[in-house]
Formats: C-alpha cells, sequence, structure tokens
C-alpha cells in the first residue's frame, strides 16, 4: 500500500493529539487553544506544492433537460487546465448513501438548483470561476416539482425512475380502531433547516502519480467517502486514501460527498494536487439540509389523561435525490408519538422526491420534526383534560418494560419521568420589571422596540429522544488500532481510528479510554484515515459508544498482550499475575504494589492491536413497522422561559433548563458543550432559521438572511446530567449528541404558545404568527 | 484592479475626477460583501481611510459637521449626547467589529432602505454634504435617497459630511429584526421632537423602496402637540391621538412582502414602534 503523501507541517491536520487525563475527566480537547486562537488548520486552509483550484458549474434551475453542454470557450479561458463534464467520468456516474442515486455530474437532467454540471481546474480560483461560468449548457426548462403532497398524489413528473415516493412506511400498533373519550387534533409545518457549519465544504486531493490519489477532506465518515469515490473513480479502494482534515463542524451536512469526487476527477485529470473551497452561497446547495416536513397528528386519550391513541402522518421533502432519506423517515415514525407509551398507534411516514433541494442528515435526524408535533399534541390535549402539561406527561411516561410503537422493549433505565421532574423543579429565572431591565434582555435586544410594553412572559416544557447508532440492520461497527511502546524513555500509548474529530471532541474521547484502560500517562492519539478500518460516521450520537468501543477493546487486547508477556518474563509467581492491572505506567498487583513499570517491561517491545467493536445487531422494520429496528435510546427534557412581545410578535428566550441522561459522562465539559449547542440549534429552528425555498429555489442562501442565533439570542442553559448506566453500553454510556437538538426548539414553541395563548403550527415561529394581520 | 489611497481630501477629489467609476471604500462592510457575492467587478477602488478630514466631527455655526468616515462605534462613544437618535440607531448596526468599521458616509453611499442610520438622519432633518473638485453642495436628506441603492451623488461627487443640530429635543430609533443582535431591519422607524420650534421628524427604514418619512404623520402629532398646549401641560396625548400618529406612520410606509418580512407585518410593526418610541420620547421630554 502506497503511503499518503504527507503534505507540509503548515498545512497539516494535527497529526496526534496529547490527551493527559482518563474517562469521567473534564479533559480539555488538545486542538482546543488552536481553534480559539484561529491557528487551527481546517480544509480550507490546505495548500499543496503545484496546487490548482477547483469550481463548479452548478444548474440555476431546479427542473431542466440538458440538451447539450459546450466546453470549448470555458477550455480556452487563460489559467485553464480541465473543464470536466458527466461524458469525462471514468466509473459510475451516480453516487449515494442508501441508494446511489445522485450523479456526480449531471447528466440529461438537472434536478435541483445549484446541482453540478461541469467543473473547472486552473491555477486561480478565480479563474477557475470565470472558467466554469463560460462553459455553455443548453436547457430545455421544465416546470418544477416543489409540492411534497403533489408528489405523493403521483401527478407531476416523475423525478426518478420508481415514481417520487421515495420510502412510505406505515406502523401499526396495538388496536387499529381504538377510540377515545377526549381527542385533539393538529397539523405542524416544520421548515428546512441547515446545519451551518462554520466551514463551509473544502478538501484537497493529491493525485500519486501511479494512478491513485490521496484526498485530504472534512468529512464525518471517511471509508464511505473513499468506498463511494473508487466506485466513481473506477480505481480500488486502496488506491484511494483519505485523512481527515480540520472539520469546521458537521451536524450531519457532511454525510454525503459534496467536492470529493469532483477534487479527485479533476486531480487525476490534471495530474495535480487540486483544492475545492465552497463559498457560504455554494454551500447552501452544497450539502444536503434538514426535511422539511407536515405532520398531521390526532392523540385520543380517557379523562384521566392516559394515552389511548394516536395517529400521524408524516409527509417529508426529500428534495431532489434520495441521501439518507430512507433512514430518516425510518426515525421519524418510529419516534412519532414520544417518549410515551401508547398502548395504540397507526403512523404513515412519507418520504418524497421533488425538486427542492435535497435532504437528508442533520443533528436529530428525524426525531426533531416529530417532537414539534407530538409535544404540540401533548399540551393541546393537557390544555382540553384541564391538566398541568408536565403532570400529563408524567402520566404516559415511557418505562422501562414499555415499548416502542416499533414494538420494541425498553430496557435498561428509561428516566423519562425523572427528567422531566427535575426540569420542572429546577428555580425558575425571576421576572425582572420589565422596564427597568438592559435591552439585551428584552425581545428586540438592542434594536430597541419595547422598554416592557406587549413582553409576556411564558414557561414550555417538552421532553424527546432517539436512537443512538444505526437502524433496521445497518451494519453498526468500528475499529480502532491501539499501540504501546516506549518513546523517549517513557510508555506511550497510541490510539489510531478512522472515526472523524468533527468538533464532539472524539479524539479526547478517544484518548481518555487508552488513558485509563491501559493505565498510560502519555497517551496520544493519531490523526484519523483510512489507513486503518473503518470507524463509521460521527452521526448518530454514536462515536463515543462505538468508536469509543473499539478503542476499549483494542486496549483491551493490548492490555492481554502485555499482562502475558508480564507473566512469561517475570515468572508468574502463583498465578497471580491473573489479577495485576495496568496503572500509573506500570504494572500494579493487587495489593496496589508494582510489580515492573512499563518501559523496563516493553523495552523495544511494540504491542500493537487493531479490533472491531460491534454492537447488538438490529432488525429492518416490517411491513407493519414492527422490529427491533433501534440500539439504544436516549432521552432529554427541556424548559424555556421566553418573554414575547405579542404587539410585535418578537420573542427573546430567557432561559434553557435541560436535565439529560448521559449513562456515564466520559468528559463532563464536552457532555455540557453537547448540551448547549445542541439547545441552540434547537433553539435557533425554533425562531429563526429557516432555508427559504420558493419553486424549487432557495431565496436566502447566506448568513445575511439565513440567521442562526447569536450571543444574544442564546440564553445561559441550566443542566442537570444523569448517569444512569446503561448495561450493555461500554462504561454504560449513552450518546450525547442529539438530544439536546431535539425537545429544545419544542420547549421554546411550549413557551412561545403560553406566553400568547396562541396555537403556533409553523415552526420556525415568524412574528407574523404571533399576530392577527 | 486598482487601488487608489489619496491621502488628502483634495487628493481623493481630483481621483474621483479622473476616475469617475472608482468605487470608493471606507470601512469596507457593504463593499466587500459586494465583492464577496460578485455583484460588483470595480475596475478602480479609491480608499478614502487615509484621509484625516473625513473622520472628524465637530460644531459649526449651531450646528454639528460630522465627517462621512465617522464609525458607528465613535458616534455612540463620542456622540451620544448630542446625537441621541444617531447614536441609538448605531447601536443596533451589525456587531461591534462592523460598528467599528462601518461608517455613516458608507450607509449614506449604499442608499439601501434598510440602512439603520437613514430614520435617525430623516427623523432629525440632516443634510448631507456631498463635494467634487467643482465645489461642496448640501443636500436634504429627504432628497438624497433616489431609489434602492440609488442616492443624489453625482459621478465625481464624493460624500464629505453629514449637517445636524444638537439635539434640540428628544429622539428614538426601534428596529424590528427576527434575531437580537446583527440583523437587517425587517422595518425601522426613527423620531425626533424638536422641543425649540414644536415639530416633530420621522424617519421609516426598511418600509419602501428607499428612506421615507411619514410627512402627515409629523405634522399631525405636532399639531395635536400644539392644540392641546401638551408642550407647556406635559400632559400625555390622548390614547387616540396617539394611536393616530401610528396609523399614519403605517399609511406613510410602501412595504413590500420578501425574505425578511411580509408587508402586512412591517405596516403594522411600524405602528407600534411609531407608539412606543413616541411615548419614549415624551416620557423623556416631561422628564425635563
Ligand atoms: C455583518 C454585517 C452586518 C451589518 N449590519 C448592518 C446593520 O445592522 N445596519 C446597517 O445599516 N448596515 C449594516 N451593515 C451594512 C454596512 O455595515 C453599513 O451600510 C455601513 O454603514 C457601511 O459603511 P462602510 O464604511 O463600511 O462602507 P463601505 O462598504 O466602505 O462603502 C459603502 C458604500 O458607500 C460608498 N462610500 C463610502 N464612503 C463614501 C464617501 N465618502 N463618498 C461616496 N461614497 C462613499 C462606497 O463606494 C460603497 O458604495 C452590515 C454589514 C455587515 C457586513
Amino acid at each position: 500500500m502506497i503511503e499518503a503523501r504527507p503534505l507540509p507541517t503548515r498545512q497539516r491536520p494535527v497529526a496526534q493529539s496529547a490527551i493527559t487525563g482518563g474517562i469521567g475527566e473534564s479533559v480539555k480537547r488538545p486542538e482546543g487553544v488552536l481553534k480559539v486562537s484561529g491557528d487551527f488548520p481546517y480544509s480550507s486552509d490546505l495548500w499543496a506544492e503545484g496546487m490548482l483550484w477547483g469550481s463548479t458549474l452548478r444548474s440555476p434551475h431546479p427542473y431542466a433537460r440538458i440538451r447539450a453542454i459546450d466546453t470549448t470557450q470555458a477550455a480556452a479561458m487563460p489559467g485553464v487546465h480541465s473543464v470536466l463534464t458527466h461524458a469525462d467520468l471514468p466509473g459510475r456516474k451516480v453516487y449515494g448513501l442508501e441508494i446511489a442515486d445522485q450523479p456526480v455530474l449531471a447528466f440529461d437532467c438537472v434536478r435541483y438548483q445549484g446541482e453540478a454540471v461541469a467543473l473547472v481546474a486552473a491555477e486561480h480560483p478565480e479563474q477557475a470561476r470565470r472558467a466554469a461560468a463560460k462553459v455553455r449548457v443548453d436547457y430545455e426548462v421544465l416546470e418544477p416539482l416543489s409540492d411534497p403532497e403533489l408528489a405523493i398524489s403521483g401527478e407531476g413528473p416523475s423525478l426518478h425512475e420508481g415514481g417520487n415516493i421515495l420510502r412510505r412506511l406505515r406502523i401499526e400498533h396495538g388496536d387499529q380502531n381504538a377510540r377515545a373519550e377526549v381527542v385533539v387534533s393538529g397539523e405542524y409545518v416544520i421548515g428546512m433547516q441547515d446545519q451551518a457549519p462554520l466551514g463551509p465544504e473544502s478538501g484537497l486531493a493529491v493525485p500519486d502519480g501511479e494512478g491513485g490519489v490521496d484526498l485530504y477532506i472534512a468529512t464525518q465518515w471517511l471509508h464511505v467517502d473513499r468506498d463511494q469515490l473508487a466506485a466513481v473513480l473506477a480505481l480500488p479502494p486502496e488506491r484511494v486514501r483519505l485523512t481527515l482534515a480540520g472539520v469546521g463542524g458537521a451536524f450531519g451536512g457532511r454525510e454525503d460527498l459534496s467536492m470529493q469526487a469532483h477534487a479527485c476527477l479533476l486531480a487525476l485529470r490534471t495530474g495535480r494536487p487540486v483544492k475545492i473551497v465552497y463559498g457560504r452561497q455554494e454551500s447552501f446547495v452544497g450539502h444536503v439540509h434538514r426535511h422539511p416536513g407536515r405532520l398531521r397528528y390526532e392523540h385520543g386519550a380517557d379523562r384521566n389523561g392516559r394515552l389511548v391513541y394516536v395517529k400521524a402522518s408524516i409527509v417529508l421533502d426529500g428534495g431532489a435525490y434520495a441521501s439518507s432519506s430512507t433512514a430518516v423517515i425510518s426515525n421519524a415514525c418510529s419516534f412519532a408519538s414520544g417518549p410515551y407509551a401508547v398502548p395504540n398507534a397507526t403512523i404513515e411516514g412519507w418520504v418524497v422526491y421533488t425538486n427542492n433541494p435535497p435532504c437528508g442528515a442533520m443533528r436529530g435526524f428525524g426525531s426533531v420534526q416529530n417532537c414539534f408535533a407530538h409535544e404540540a399534541q401533548m399540551d393541546k390535549l393537557a390544555q382540553a383534560l384541564g391538566l398541568d402539561p408536565v403532570e400529563l406527561r408524567l402520566r404516559n411516561a415511557f418505562q422501562t418494560g414499555d415499548t416502542l410503537v416499533t414494538g420494541q422493549p425498553l430496557e435498561g433505565p428509561i428516566p423519562v419521568a425523572e427528567l422531566l421532574q427535575r426540569v420542572l423543579s429546577m428555580p425558575l429565572p425571576e421576572t425582572a420589571d420589565a422596564s427597568r431591565r438592559d435591552l439585551r434582555e428584552l425581545p428586540g435586544g438592542v434594536s430597541n422596540t419595547t422598554h416592557g410594553e406587549g413582553v409576556r412572559r411564558g414557561v414550555g416544557y417538552a421532553a424527546g429522544f432517539k436512537n443512538v447508532g444505526y437502524s433496521e440492520g445497518f451494519p453498526d461497527y468500528s475499529t480502532a488500532r491501539v499501540t504501546l511502546r516506549v518513546v523517549e524513555g517513557r510508555a506511550q500509548a497510541e490510539v489510531h481510528t478512522a472515526s472523524a474529530e468533527v468538533g464532539q471532541g472524539l479524539v479526547t474521547i478517544q484518548g481518555q479510554i487508552a488513558h485509563t484502560e491501559l493505565g498510560v500517562s502519555q497517551v496520544v492519539v493519531l490523526n484519523a484515515d483510512t489507513r486503518v478500518g473503518s470507524g463509521g460516521s460521527s452521526s448518530a450520537s454514536r462515536q463515543t459508544y462505538i468508536t469509543g468501543g473499539a478503542v476499549k477493546t483494542a486496549c483491551e487486547a493490548v492490555r492481554q498482550r502485555v499482562l502475558e508477556m508480564a507473566r512469561s518474563e517475570l515468572g508468574d509467581q502463583a498465578g497471580s499475575g491473573e489479577n495485576w492491572r495496568l496503572a500509573d505506567d506500570s504494572l500494579i498487583d493487587t495489593s496496589g504494589r508494582t510489580v515492573i513499570d512499563l518501559v523496563t517491561l516493553l523495552g523495544d517491545e511494540v504491542v500493537s492491536e487493531e479490533r472491531e467493536y460491534r454492537p447488538r445487531p438490529t432488525e429492518p422494520l416490517d411491513e407493519r413497522g414492527q422490529g427491533k429496528a433501534h440500539l439504544q435510546l436516549a432521552f432529554a427534557a427541556h424548559r424555556a422561559v421566553v418573554d414575547v412581545d405579542v404587539e410585535l410578535g418578537l420573542v427573546h428566550v430567557v432561559e434553557l433548563a435541560t436535565a439529560q441522561d448521559v449513562g456515564k459522562a466520559i468528559n463532563p465539559l464536552a457532555v455540557e458543550g453537547q448540551l448547549e449547542g445542541g439547545a441552540a440549534q434547537g433553539l435557533g429552528l425554533a425562531i429563526m432559521e429557516q432555508v427559504l425555498v420558493k419553486d424549487g429555489k432557495i431565496m436566502n442562501p447566506s448568513f445575511t438572511d439565513y440567521l442562526i442565533p447569536t450571543i444574544l439570542d442564546m440564553p445561559p442553559v441550566r443542566m442537570e446530567v444523569l448517569e444512569l448506566g446503561d448495561p450493555r453500553s461500554p462504561y454504560g454510556l449513552k450518546g450525547v449528541g442529539e438530544p439536546p437538538a431535539i425537545s429544545s426548539g419544542p420547549a421554546v414553541l411550549a413557551a412561545i404558545r403560553a406566553a400568547t395563548g396562541r396555537e403556533v403550527s409553523h415552526v420556525p415561529v415568524r412574528p407574523d404568527d404571533l399576530l392577527d394581520l | 484592479m486598482e487601488f487608489l489611497q489619496p491621502a488628502t481630501w483634495r487628493e481623493a477629489l481630483e481621483m474621483k475626477t479622473a476616475q469617475p467609476q472608482a468605487l470608493p471604500i471606507a470601512g469596507g462592510t457593504d463593499v466587500l460583501v459586494d465583492l464577496n457575492f460578485d455583484r460588483h467587478r470595480p475596475e478602480v477602488i479609491l480608499d478614502l481611510n487615509r484621509v484625516t478630514e473625513l473622520s472628524e466631527w465637530q460644531p459649526a455655526n449651531g450646528r454639528l459637521r460630522v465627517g462621512a468616515g465617522v464609525s458607528y462605534s465613535r458616534v455612540i462613544s463620542e456622540l451620544s449626547d448630542r446625537l441621541p437618535g444617531l447614536a441609538l440607531a448605531s447601536r443596533s448596526v451589525g456587531s461591534p467589529q462592523i460598528r467599528n468599521r462601518g461608517t455613516v458616509g458608507g450607509n449614506l453611499g449604499s442608499a439601501s432602505p434598510a440602512g439603520d442610520a437613514h430614520p435617525a438622519l430623516l427623523a432629525t432633518r440632516a443634510s448631507i454634504e456631498v463635494s467634487s473638485v467643482r465645489g461642496s453642495r448640501e443636500i436634504p436628506v429627504d432628497e438624497f435617497f433616489l431609489g434602492p441603492k440609488r442616492n443624489a451623488l453625482k459621478p465625481d461627487e464624493l460624500i464629505a459630511a453629514f449637517w445636524l443640530r444638537p439635539a434640540p429635543g428628544p429622539q428614538q430609533f426601534a428596529k424590528v429584526g427576527t434575531r437580537n443582535a446583527m440583523v437587517i431591519a425587517v422595518c425601522s422607524f426613527g423620531l425626533a421632537l424638536d422641543v425649540e420650534q414644536q415639530t416633530v421628524g420621522t424617519g421609516i427604514g426598511s418600509a419602501g423602496p428607499i428612506p421615507l418619512r411619514a410627512g402627515e404623520a409629523e405634522r399631525f402629532l405636532a399639531e395635536a402637540l400644539a392644540d392641546g398646549n401638551h408642550w407647556r401641560s406635559g400632559q400625555p396625548l390622548p390614547q387616540s391621538a396617539r394611536e393616530r400618529f401610528g396609523e399614519l406612520v403605517a399609511q406613510a410606509a410602501r412595504p413590500i412582502d420578501d425574505v425578511r418580512g411580509t408587508a402586512a407585518f412591517r405596516r403594522r410593526a411600524l405602528a407600534v414602534l411609531a407608539r412606543r418610541t413616541f411615548a419614549w420620547a415624551w416620557q423623556e421630554y416631561t422628564a425635563g
């Protein structure tokens, strides 16, 4: 195997990171200072000698037939080395995470505005952009299919072979004809959210001169990128080597390929390194978004507030290509009724193709849209019953032994009631006299719209959950190589995985686990690349569980070998070696005495083990939507306190409070970061974030008008972290990353409803929704 | 691309005459965004940052002359007492970084209907001093905006300064956005009471093709205050009159539906802002 060619050190991702503490400690992340000081090399900072710049020509039309593409003028532009279209593709012309339906470069037709049509490599990025603009594409513009309901109805053009219904799922649980004394219903519309990672898509492809390529890339899953690339490039996988470059946030938006194949194609064609960096506007069409949805719900309960049934119809707009839509709808349906025991349920889900921007993975993955709906429904039901909203939730909260609507039994601690009680009993922020408050604490902030006039306070609660890890039988595993050796007179453990640090702190976690398992104070984590087996994606809140499990397993194998070495070397005194352990860079016996230090024991020996970790498998949902489709379930509850200016429809979130069961906090500080960051994304979706799409075109593809919360919008988060221990997972941990983004937004909506007395059913809430206009 | 860096105002004007297509740059907070979005490919850029005269302000003949290159941060820190309306508007602009770089002159140069300085300048009856090698002229601010992102500058002219009276009474500014900071106005409103002349000034932002004055609302409010002898008594205006003022402001707007908000919301919000800002201004007036 050819080694990845190292880049000049200045541009290199942090090659290895030293970790200085074990599990349960708030170990600081090694790249933290670099990131804060601006010295961290992100993928957009990559550079190589002789590098060219790639640029992508994209479709201006949401739907059009391509009659012809003429590249002659573009190819003659100054500085241009190569212009590529679909005709130049050496291998498979389509790619995709679950269904390979997305063209690497459009052929026959374009199905969304922003679809890649042609590529240019040039000496300078500006030359590349200008040349791309000179590619002549003869389009026959077609009427876009932009309404998902129309897609379901079967009217309109069929965008893909097999029609526009990407997946339809029906879950039948219990009595399908159940009736109830108290019934509430509602329809909820959720807008399209962008992951808005601060680092746009970027990477550098370097040809190896022998037909293969090295790609330095910000991604969430190196191996799935590699496998898709190998097919597109018509190369064996081992000749496509990927190295993780600095990732500026991901949140699901880097699960699909963006510029990966394009940079590799240009690099292989020109024989020069090729870098592609998207700008923000291109990024808005360069990655998938969170599915917008229309959700219709009916809840039935008895007079005591016990749920009798839930009926839900969930329509998600998948946009032009499949991405991970089929898995998203599975989640949306599996968790449609929320973390509550319902004896009977009928859940119908559709995810459809349209000519809107493609949608796929985003933090929460299908559990976010439905949480807005089921939590609004619970509040409505509470009102209909004259019950306190939290009380209603407590009466129905999932407990161990209950089942999901998919029939899967709930195992281990299921603390839904406890989480709700915790947020309920946290002290409320005081209601200062609105007229004496700092402007920054009022709706409208420094824009000076109120000095207290029209301001009403509201408090709202929500609970949510989702699965950790892959579902429905999708193979879930991770690989880790752990090496123990003496470096410069000290024992050093090295951890190597292909799992992506996307800002969540995985590098730190891996090091902490090795630190604890091997009792070695000097631990380094190597930069992720494809020289080691797949780590799976940094998604589904799974990496600490699955890659953490792999690192732990590999450490155990290394430890086993070290103990064997010691026993054979020292001669096992009466079998007591069975109970030796590794700590403080030494071998320790049961009485705590040092048997031998690791430096002496190891000498020149290098102990290295690669292991895979596989949690128990999941199974697909059957035709009635039944099956043990999910690995682990993670729960959180939120309370939101808001001030609403009821005359202007402006919202200020005063405080978010949350309680979450993390099983075991491997790094409490990192947990805190996830709880805050996830809540900020939930708040954003609740009150401001929406990719506005009109007739298939994005109306606000930049941060000028796609608003994400600032520090003045995001309040302090009060939190309680429970560590109830999952008996099946490594250290009892639970995935942490997504639950904070699930119930936070719905709690904000509940608080807004409480403040205004209005039935708000559009997410994000717009001022017009809060006024009678 | 040519990059010109005049050291003096005279030199700047000469360069602008020699190359009228030169694009002036002050703080660059609009210019660089435009370049980034590829909306402009100027052949020549005229950097005004070395022209020290532009970043000065001084009292002159009972008025204040504020150089076009004075940043929002400096308006806030140096002129809050004399130009409270503009200072309030400045506080609502962007982020600290933008307020440090961005200038009122640049806001006028861009002439965006959403520019936050505009309602404050309209309400306070500012005038804009523009110059060329041919000489200088003063343009009343309500004649300065000709259309969306179009102003009254001739190709060889630069904005030298704006002129304002030190506040002859309470001034207010309020802006509606769907975020608590760093937001382009969905609509905005500036109000100034002239206690000496017993008049009212208004300015409407982001609710029409250009920043607007609500002339009828101004006259109505001034008359209502005069008729009821309110200036002297300090008595609050009847509720019906306050509401009428809000309605007249809303009627003066010419809003459209766009990605930032609907026309209906803009009108409603302007009525609310007009009522509230007047209440705050009146409270300040009566508090002495
Ligand atoms: C993140 C961000 C947030 C923002 N938030 C706001 C906001 O909240 N409110 C708001 O109103 N604006 C906002 N803006 C826009 C911008 O900051 C303002 O319009 C600012 O006033 C521009 O000033 P500047 O000095 O940076 O102008 P420049 O960008 O330097 O110039 C702007 C225009 O004026 C012309 N110009 C500058 N000086 C002169 C002169 N002396 N004579 C003739 N023409 C001249 C330039 O040629 C150009 O056309 C924001 C911009 C950014 C990037």
